[in-house]
């Protein structure tokens, strides 16, 4: 069971849960800038939440598998093709041998994940599958996946396509746009002036196209460490908001060194993180203090709720599908779903539900 | 020695010993970082020492950062009065003058000294891994004798080779990863710092002790294509104590 990729954006990588317990030997966690969307990618095809799947932004992506496997498309929203027939997110779909998947490029928002059933199977590398685009780790090679690469899949669960219970407001488990970015302070707040950090929780950031998965530039306030910007180097976690010496704020993503050598002032609550690495280009972003304890309730619930959703996926359209139709959507054994099953897709995208 | 605690955000928190770089600050972090590992307390999920300071990442659904906190300044108080015993010692070869070619000339010019002198210096002294950053297995090295102590280029260079033996202003190092560097490189060595497919990837750890031993080119070829077959495997000089 494999899948080929026909075309590909530079930013297309394999991702899992990513590499945990070794920043102290310099490799940070890579994994996907947005867990909680490849997690629904993922569940919605009965995979692990973090199965190996497929991460994009920029253009989209085009494939084909030798055998019929289910996909699902979640994070940024982007067009979604099968042949001629478009198809929606949120759900689950077959993708039969000999069929093209075209993925558009991601709209309103930046990251993309494309989840195959059974997941991306190859070799992990320090423990995981995830690329390393900086370290050259995981993945195909340790670099951006190109036309022609063959990706091998793991062995599918015996599960229908399926969809969540309710449609999410665009295909994000969060609304991007639901209010100021949650910080809190240090490990360095103490060498900017308290104006300086006024300023971080009053004034308007720009999102910047300095950004890759290691990090991104903020643009519109400067912040000035009255402390200097120098510290001596010291541990970094996604989320940690450096300054260097230009003033503009540099948050750490999934890709960042382990160790640094400018001021934190603050960093972004694990909850933020993916909604601020979502946000596209020009977008406006608002930072509001909260506390540690705070941002810990805020993570457990977080944790709980998605839990909830991924917990709570039901099979397509159980209604208008018969239970032989049903179980000819088992894929198990390679059997191919009938045109009837595939075919559904376009009416289910209409269905206003 | 007086910790501070400071949250790096709510999934990691970083308990700092000053803002100096000396070996007996930096031995008092990797001591804690030790007994923190040992300790295996459910819920940490990183332990990052630095020169001064130690990184901490932990669950929070197991483990809240204000228990961390506590228990960690607990495991502070417990500390030996005693000094660390000596990390383990790894004896390096390097073949001078390799790795970038011209580099270990241009820092004899700079200095005023030949190159058999910047050799002399350079593997004269011993090395302390104060930590492991930037890079997979990338060792920051203390102990450059001053005079070689040379400023970063103004330039980064692109694809300096992986095993390359470098100074950056008062540190040393070895390049565990090819790539761009603004450092300056003496010598090359033939083992692999950073070896993924090992069952034992990264060569150092941050409180190990390093020397560099000149090599000849024959010599660095050899021990390079048994690195290749599997036939070497670098060990320290003393076992951990």
């Amino acid at each position: 069971m494999t899948i080929e990729i026909h075309s590909a954006s530079p930013m297309l990588t394999v991702q899992d849960a990513g590499r945990s317990g070794l920043r102290r030997f310099g490799v940070s966690t890579a994994g996907p800038i947005d867990p909680d969307a490849m997690a629904l990618a993922n569940a919605l095809c009965a995979n692990p939440p973090m199965a190996a799947a497929l991460e994009f932004a920029g253009p989209g992506c085009a494939l084909r598998s030798d055998t019929a496997i289910r996909f699902a498309v979640a994070g940024a929203d982007c067009d979604i093709r099968v042949g001629d027939r478009r198809l929606a997110s949120g759900e689950s779909h077959v993708l039969a041998p000999g069929e093209t998947l075209r993925l558009g490029a991601p709209q309103g928002a930046v990251w993309a994940y494309l989840a195959l059933s059974g997941g991306l199977d190859m070799a992990p590398v320090l423990g995981s599958r995830a690329t390393h685009l900086r370290s050259g780790l995981g993945g195909v090679e340790g670099r951006s996946l190109r036309p022609s690469d063959r990706l091998g899949l793991g062995p599918q669960a015996d599960a229908p396509c399926l969809r969540l219970e309710r449609p999410l407001k665009g295909t994000n488990l969060r609304d991007l746009h639901s209010g100021p970015i949650r910080l809190i302070l240090g490990p360095q707040s103490a060498r900017f002036a308290p104006e300086t950090l006024e300023r971080l929780l009053s004034e308007p950031f720009q999102i910047t196209p300095q950004r890759d998965r290691m990090a991104m530039v903020l643009g519109g306030v400067e912040l000035p460490a009255t402390g200097g910007h120098d510290i001596v180097s010291d541990g970094t976690v996604p989320g940690s908001i450096q300054v260097p010496g230009s003033g503009l704020p540099l948050v750490l993503l999934a890709e960042s060194q382990t160790t640094g050598g400018y001021p934190k002032i603050a960093t972004v609550a694990s909850v933020d993180l993916p909604r601020l690495a979502q946000m596209p280009v020009g977008a406006s972003v608002r930072f509001a203090l909260i506390s540690r304890d705070e941002g810990e309730a805020l993570w457990i619930a977080q944790q709980r709720q998605r839990d909830l959703i991924l917990g709570g996926l039901i099979p397509k359209a159980p209604a208008t599908l018969s239970s032989e139709l049903l179980l000819s959507c088992d894929l198990v054994g390679g059997i191919a779903a009938p045109r009837e099953i595939t075919g559904t897709d376009l009416d289910l995208a209409e269905d206003p539900r | 020695m007086t910790p501070t605690l400071h949250p790096a955000g709510d999934r990691a928190l970083v308990l700092e010993l000053g803002d100096r770089i000396d070996a007996e600050t930096n031995a008092r972090i990797i001591d804690l970082a030790d007994r923190l590992d040992a300790a295996a307390w459910p819920g940490v999920t990183e332990v990052v020492p630095t020169y001064r300071s130690l990184l901490v990442g932990y669950d929070p659904v197991i483990l809240r950062g204000a228990e961390l906190e506590a228990r960690l300044m607990a495991l502070w108080d417990s500390r030996d009065a005693s000094p660390q015993a000596a990390g383990r010692l790894w004896k390096v070869p390097c073949l001078y003058g390799a790795g970038v070619e011209g580099d270990l000339d241009d820092l004899a010019r700079l200095k005023g000294l030949s190159t058999d002198e910047v050799i002399a210096l350079h593997s004269g002294a011993e090395y302390r891994v104060y930590m492991i950053g930037f890079a997979p297995g990338f060792a920051y090295l203390g102990g450059l004798p001053e005079l070689l102590h040379t400023p970063r280029l103004r330039v980064p260079r692109q694809n300096i080779p992986e095993g390359a033996i470098g100074i950056g202003g008062q540190q040393a190092n070895i390049n565990s990863v090819a790539g761009p560097s603004g450092w300056r490189f003496v010598g090359w060595t033939p083992w692999r710092i950073f070896d993924p497919g090992a069952p034992d990837p990264f060569l150092l750890r941050a409180g190990d002790r390093v020397r560099f031993v000149p090599v000849s080119a024959d010599d660095a070829r050899d021990i390079a294509a048994r690195v290749a077959e599997g036939a070497l495997r670098p060990t320290p000089e003393n076992a951990a104590p």
